[in-house]
């Protein structure tokens, strides 16, 4: 019985041809899948250089075609006889209603993921990161439904406590109306972006080594001294990452600004009246009336959106590449 | 000089000495629970009183009074450390409500608002020649334009995007696989917009093609690739180094380890990454727009003539601006969130239920 189970000589191995297995001769079928694999990667490259060309070509016509400065005037009117339009008050919303969005969002953010990850009873705590994660799904014109026909109502009054208070600035003066405004589209992408800046920075703080909390708590420290010394600087670098993933969707948001916002081609000093407008906002609200020069108008705003978000984009990598040597992370 | 200590020791024993002890003084822990009633009650008395009708200030008030009281009740009776943890308890708990209680709106408005007209005639219907501002119509046209267009983006950008993916991880060294990671970074940050402007200026500008759900498509497909390679390319990372180098040292192809050993292995993460993708992409109403324009009928051919879908359905009715156009759009609204939230619990569901089992 013993005997059997002892596995006898194996035969000796045939020659193994020496091409066989260098890893040089490559199979018909391994020849195929690689094509087909690395061809896929390569259509990847070819569409966003084919992006970049085309919009390019097109925005190079239309600013061919502009009587006006592209980038100072104040005006959208690609279809006259003299077709001006220009960007200037596109980009000032842009970036307006972005900053804005951050300001309020980041902080909040940072504070529910905190929230979710140290604070919150540990039985609330999943199933509140499983709903966050899930409300990151929310289609944007759901959001621009709600800010145009729930939120805009309900912010006049605090606009005008605002005014009341703060309107000397310039900045905060609020004339009634319909609150269709740059400072409710940065209130409603601000509600927007909460979800995935605070689903992103739950993750980078749930990662946080369990010994350094430990060893602060050790010493003594409070809760909050806990995360100041050991949660928020290990997860500095994710916290950036998130909310400039959250500032490229600010940038491009289309429809909910398109919903929201009464759009002019004005800059005012307030904030809280309505008027200005946002590239992406602009490209959905002027499509149906132009025609194909108005059209090319369109593309090389959008193409201005493509660069900056390429930017932002650029940027946070960068951010993020140079803070991990020094972050916890690859301790 | 020993008498006068003795002498002395009675009186000292005699005065209320604070007991010697490490603990602090704390505040019970039923005190921020009362905190916050008194200030919230604070907070709709001033409003009341100063006759703001914004229940938004009322909020603001209360907030800032509780951060307040709770920091000097706290700074009096605990010290200023822990006066500090508790102000950052309370600003923490503050932000959770300020964004639960948006969130929680605006699923309640869909839900209540969009549930008025939402009815089987409603989910069976097309807007056929009805007057927008007449009651009636419905959505069954933009259900069908979704379904195709959403159906053929994933039909071009699931293959393209799994390969890329299998690229990467099996195959990916050098300078290719290095540029290609960052572009698909970059790919990710595209703005819908600028996807549909592209297509826009390819297909219809200088092709010359109309309108159509497949122009949407492509556009949609250019938003979902990126994000079915990230998710993809996670997955097939957690697949073990020993799966595959144990098929290898059967003598399997590589080819055939990757399809029959490392797929099979990550297949449910890829699946929820692709489904996710998909209910990212569905919602999108901004290339839809530019490409598709809407439609009021029936159209069963994607590749010819506009098109409707939910999104863009959403959207126009809105602009429409008559009550029953209203109703219209939050029931449509609903059926979009409904779906894509459906999406995502089952693709969460199958992320759970096939997890690869690393060993441990």
């Amino acid at each position: 019985m013993d005997t059997s189970a002892i596995p006898q000589n194996p035969p000796p191995a045939a020659p193994v041809e020496p091409s066989e297995v260098s890893g040089k001769s490559v199979r018909p079928g391994d020849r195929v899948f690689l094509g087909l694999s690395r061809g896929s990667g390569i259509a990847l490259l070819v569409i966003m250089a084919a992006i970049a060309a085309f919009l390019t070509y097109r925005s190079v016509l239309a600013i061919q075609g502009d009587k006006a400065n592209f980038f100072t005037t104040f005006e959208w009117d690609p279809t006259g006889a003299e077709p001006k339009f220009g960007i200037a008050v596109l980009a000032f919303g842009t970036v307006v209603s972005s900053i804005i969005a951050m300001v309020i969002a980041v902080p909040v953010a940072v504070g529910i993921a905190l929230f979710i990850s140290h604070y919150a009873p540990r039985k609330l705590a999943s199933p509140l990161g499983y709903v966050i994660d899930l409300l990151a799904a929310v289609p944007s014109i759901i959001y621009g439904l709600w800010g145009a026909l729930f939120l805009v109502p309900h912010l006049s009054g605090l606009y005008s406590w605002l005014d009341d208070y703060l309107g000397w600035t310039g900045i905060f003066s609020y004339s009634q109306g319909a609150a269709r405004s740059l400072f409710t589209v940065g209130i409603l992408l601000a509600i927007m972006i909460l979800p995935i800046v605070t689903s992103v920075s739950r993750e980078v703080f749930l990662q946080v080594p369990k010994m350094h909390e430990e060893a602060a708590l050790a010493l003594g420290a409070t809760r909050w001294e806990v995360i100041r010394m050991s949660v928020l600087p290990f997860g500095r670098s994710g916290i950036i990452s998130a909310s400039m993933l959250g500032l490229g969707r600010a940038l491009g948001e289309t429809m909910a600004v398109a919903t929201v916002l009464s759009p002019s081609f004005l800059i005012g000093l307030s904030l809280l009246d309505p008027g200005g407008g946002t590239f992406a906002q602009n490209i959905a609200s002027k499509f149906s009336e132009a025609d194909t020069f108005g059209q090319d108008a369109l593309i090389a705003s959008g193409l201005v959106l493509f660069v900056i978000t390429l930017l932002v984009n650029g940027a946070a990598r960068l951010i993020i590449a140079r803070r991990k040597e020094y972050s916890g992370a690859n301790a | 000089m020993s008498n006068v200590i003795t002498e002395k020791r009675p009186v000292a024993d005699s005065a209320p000495r604070p007991p010697v002890t490490l603990r602090q003084a704390r505040l019970p822990r039923w005190s921020p629970p009362v905190f916050a009633l008194v200030a919230l009650a604070a907070g709709a008395g001033i409003g009341l009183v100063a006759g703001l009708d914004s229940k938004i200030q009322w909020g603001l008030i209360a907030a800032l009074l509780f951060i307040i009281g709770t920091y000097a009740v706290a700074a009096k009776v605990e010290g200023a450390r822990q006066a500090k943890d508790r102000l950052a308890t309370s600003l923490v708990w503050i932000a959770f409500l300020l964004a639960v209680l948006p969130l929680a709106s605006l699923i309640w408005e869909t839900v209540v608002r969009g549930s008025k007209v939402l009815d089987g005639y409603f989910l069976t219907h097309s807007m056929g020649t009805l007057p927008d501002a007449m009651v009636g119509g419905g959505i069954n046209h933009a259900i069908t334009g979704t379904l195709q267009q959403v159906g053929l983006a994933t039909l071009i950008a699931a293959p393209i995007g799994l390969l890329t993916a299998i690229y990467l991880v099996e195959y990916g060294r050098g300078r290719l696989a290095k540029a290609v990671t960052f572009f698909v970074d970059v790919m990710t940050g595209v703005p819908s917009i600028v996807a549909g402007l592209f297509v826009l200026s390819v297909w219809i500008l200088i092709l010359g093609f109309g309108p159509s759900g497949f122009a949407g498509s492509m556009a949609l497909a250019i938003l979902m690739m990126p994000v079915v390679v990230r998710s993809t390319e996670e997955m097939l990372k957690l697949v073990p180094n020993e799966l595959r180098e144990a098929s290898l040292a059967l003598g399997v192809p590589k080819w055939r380890t990757i399809l029959k050993v490392v797929l099979p292995t990550s297949i449910g993460g890829i699946t929820t990454g692709v489904m996710l993708a998909i209910a990212r992409i569905t919602g999108e109403t901004a290339p839809v727009l530019l490409l598709v324009w809407g439609a009021k009928t029936i159209n069963n051919n994607p590749f010819e003539g506009a098109q409707q879908s939910l999104p863009l359905y959403v959207y126009q009715q809105w602009q429409q601006g008559s009550e029953a156009s209203y109703d219209r759009a939050w029931a449509a609204a609903l059926v979009l969130i409904a779906f894509v939230m459906i999406l995502n619990l089952v693709a969460r569901g199958i992320a759970r239920w096939k997890a690869p089992k690393t060993g441990r």
